[in-house]
């Protein structure tokens, strides 16, 4: 039997509410104890000296290069880079090579993650077969497997009724389908929102009505199927209003962000650096903030990395012809504290609220659930440095960046998976 | 609107009908399974009548049941096959009408993939129509044969638990069953994914919609199951027949958890493994054939009763 007494923590537990001084014993694994006066025989005590532990975050949205483009991020590399960034949980995009459209498939993913003893791996099911948007995937084998909701990725369904058919099946099982919101047929081949900075750096744009344009159409898919939607990586103003509408009219409707949309803007695109491009696009100022204001208000129900892994060739082209996209496990919590939230509520966007939306069992510090933690300071300041992030992609775009919160350790079923300092 | 009720001579659909109307075609029916069965069918009721079946869809099970009613009636059955015929040479339903009407047809049989066709073409024609399936809309003698079969095994067909699975949404025979049943005094339950059972299908009466077939089952007398189409995964309306199976295909286990007594059903073409596993078809619940077999008396039944409604009108 091996046990941890976590002793003089700032227990934060945002399901609960929870969030104070505290004691937390592990034992086999499980969450044996909170508040427990007893210390196990053998037990390994671990003094936090005030330090946040808090459950272990759950991403949301992880792209990984597993199967089919390791050279940019394997399973065992991104769980590397999860774990320093203290997330214990990932859900992965199925646009891999071949696509996650085969209960094998989602099977192969899932015991991949436990083979790194690092992470559990959720796979998000194909919406279509090869994620190519044409013949609808076996969503119910697919569930049966383990999928945990179903997308096709970087790829929006551009066809109404094919969206009606996905939505309207989906709810046999009532599975949560993803879409990602951009109208294709006006981003088809842009990689800048349209801007004056844009028009001055010459570079092919798509609007930020494109983002509304498929959130209006799908949420009234949505209402007229009674399905339950949700909205990746929200980046506009626009669009966040139409969610805050549907969502007080009662339209099962979520919808996530991620770092850069509220970090940063267009201007971070500077004199082209591909490290910035992304899709959607960074946007403007004004939709930035309302990017932190939808947090705040809770239109915005989860803050997910959204991370892509890319290698150097991938960036290293012309701004329009380079991958889009950033890393993010490694940066996710330091960038969020980062937002003004208050540090429960900006925790509750990474922890219970991702976990209960794909109803994985993650996600709190409860008695019997597996203790998955992560402990962190919150006042430490670190120094974003791509080239020297976990894991194998570098293209973050928050290089120099200084962030404050630094994850000291994270542990998985009571296993320490990261310690600070112990990497390159 | 086309004309309907017990002194119609067309049969259109079971929409509208009566259980006093509905009655009178099942009890003829009924004698005529006998006489069918001792080989003793009054070979003179029909005699001298002309019944052409007029297939713009290929079905050769229905067309062949209409034949062989008529001809056990001693009618002049004519089939017409629209492969070879004018209509495919651009000739519109309502000129084939009139061509028909001239050559004083007494009784006229027509499938077509539109919804609608057999009431243009009833208000244009002297016979007696008799829709043989009209697109998603009606097929009403498939509704009065299933009806047949049920009363035979339970003696009525009010008070009963009747499960419909599978495209309930693109089904003329699942719209005429439900119409039928519930003038009866039945209760039906429509089960499949939400793509193939719309809500809106809730609006044509007193069912009850189900996405979980095993709660769609539980205690039903009778279980009818719908042919998939191939069309409907090719349209993205299910992903594949094995997941289609796996959730929605009548097996043991599901059969199981119907009554004791239930019945399976299912108006034919099977696909075995997709909507129905082989054993359940052939096991001692499914009376498939004995629908096949109420199929052409109720045909008899349809063709004598709307010839015998003409002549007195």
């Amino acid at each position: 039997m091996t046990s941890i007494v976590f002793e003089n923590v700032r227990l934060i537990d945002p399901a609960s509410g929870r969030d104070g001084i505290g004691r937390l014993t592990v034992e086999n694994g499980l969450i044996a104890a909170l508040d427990g006066d007893v210390t196990p025989e053998g037990a390994h005590v671990i003094d936090g000296q005030g330090a946040v532990l808090c459950p272990g975050l759950v991403d949301m949205r992880v792209a990984l290069g597993e199967p089919g483009s390791e050279y940019r991020e394997s399973i065992t590399s991104g769980a590397r880079a999860a774990v320093a960034g203290g997330i214990t949980t990932m859900a992965v995009l199925p646009n891999t090579s071949p696509a996650i459209d085969n209960p094998a498939l989602v099977h192969l993913l899932s015991v991949r993650g436990k083979e790194t003893g690092m992470v559990s791996i959720h796979p998000y099911g194909a919406l279509t077969r090869g994620c190519e948007g044409k013949e609808m995937a076996e969503l119910g084998l697919l569930q049966e497997a383990g999928a945990v909701a179903f997308t096709d990725g970087t790829r929006a369904i551009e066809d109404a009724k094919q969206m009606r058919n996905l939505l309207s099946y989906s709810r046999f099982l009532n599975a949560l389908v993803v879409q990602h919101p951009e109208e294709p047929s006006l981003a088809k081949g842009a990689c800048a929102t349209a801007s004056a900075l844009a028009v001055r750096l010459g570079l092919p744009q798509v609007p930020s009505a494109a983002e509304a344009i498929m959130v209006a159409r799908d949420l009234r898919l949505a209402e007229l199927t009674g399905a339950r939607l949700h909205f990746a990586h929200i980046s506009t103003a626009e669009a966040l209003s139409l969610i805050r509408e549907a969502k007080a009219k009662g339209v099962q409707v979520t919808c996530d962000t991620a770092p850069p949309y509220f970090a940063m803007t267009e201007e971070d695109i500077g004199d082209f650096r591909t490290y910035a491009k992304f899709s959607p696009p960074l946007r403007s100022e004004a939709d930035r903030a309302a990017v932190c204001a939808g947090l705040a208000d809770g239109t915005i129900d989860v803050v997910a990395s959204d991370h892509a892994p890319a290698d150097a060739d991938d960036k290293r082209l012309p701004f329009a012809l380079a991958r889009a996209g950033g890393t993010g496990l490694a940066t996710l919590l330091g960038v969020t504290l980062g937002a003004g939230l208050e540090l429960i509520d900006a925790l509750r966007l990474l922890t219970c609220a991702p976990a209960d939306l794909l109803n994985i069992p993650a996600g709190r510090l409860e008695v019997g659930r597996e203790a998955d933690l992560c402990l962190f300071d919150p006042d430490e300041v670190w120094t974003v440095v791509a080239g020297s992030l976990p894991g194998r992609a570098q293209n973050t775009p928050f290089d120099g960046r200084k962030l404050t919160g630094r994850v000291l350790r994270t542990f998985r079923r009571g296993v320490e998976v990261y310690t600070a300092g112990a990497l390159p | 609107m086309p004309e309907r009720g017990p002194s119609s001579r067309h049969l259109l659909g079971i929409e509208g009908l009566t259980a006093e109307q509905i009655v009178p075609f099942l009890d003829l029916a009924e004698s005529y399974a006998l006489l069918s069965r001792s080989r003793t069918a009054p070979r003179d009721a029909l005699r001298g009548r002309t019944v052409i079946n007029l297939f713009y869809e290929d079905s050769t099970r229905t067309r062949t049941s209409f034949e062989l009613a008529g001809k056990r009636l001693g009618a002049d059955v004519i089939n017409m096959s629209v492969a070879t015929s004018s209509v495919n040479k651009g000739e519109t339903l309502l000129d084939t009408a009139a061509t028909l009407n001239a050559m004083r047809c007494d009784l006229l049989v027509i499938r077509h993939a539109q919804s609608g066709a057999p009431a243009l073409l009833s208000q244009k024609v002297e016979a007696c129509v008799v829709n043989a399936g009209d697109g998603t809309h009606e097929h009403p003698t498939q509704a009065l044969l299933d009806a047949l079969t049920i009363r035979r095994h339970f003696g009525r067909l009010n008070g009963l638990t009747v499960a419909i699975c599978g495209d309930v949404g693109h089904s003329r025979v699942a719209r005429s069953n439900i119409h039928l049943l519930t003038a009866m005094g039945s209760t039906v339950r429509l089960v499949g994914p939400p793509t193939l059972v719309p809500s809106t299908i809730a609006e044509l009466g007193n069912v009850e919609l189900y996405s979980d077939m095993d709660r769609a089952l539980v205690g039903a007398d009778v279980v009818m199951s719908l042919r998939l189409q191939r069309e409907r995964m090719g349209a993205g309306l299910v992903p594949s027949a094995r997941e289609y199976f796996r959730f929605f295909g009548l097996d043991r286990r599901r059969l199981s958890l119907a009554s004791p007594h239930a019945l399976v059903m299912h108006p034919g073409p099977m696909n075995r493994g997709v909507e129905i596993a082989s054993d359940v078809a052939d096991s001692d619940q499914s009376v498939i054939s004995e629908q096949v077999e109420m199929g052409v008396a109720v045909r008899m039944a349809v063709l004598d009763r709307l010839s015998r409604l003409r002549m007195h009108s």
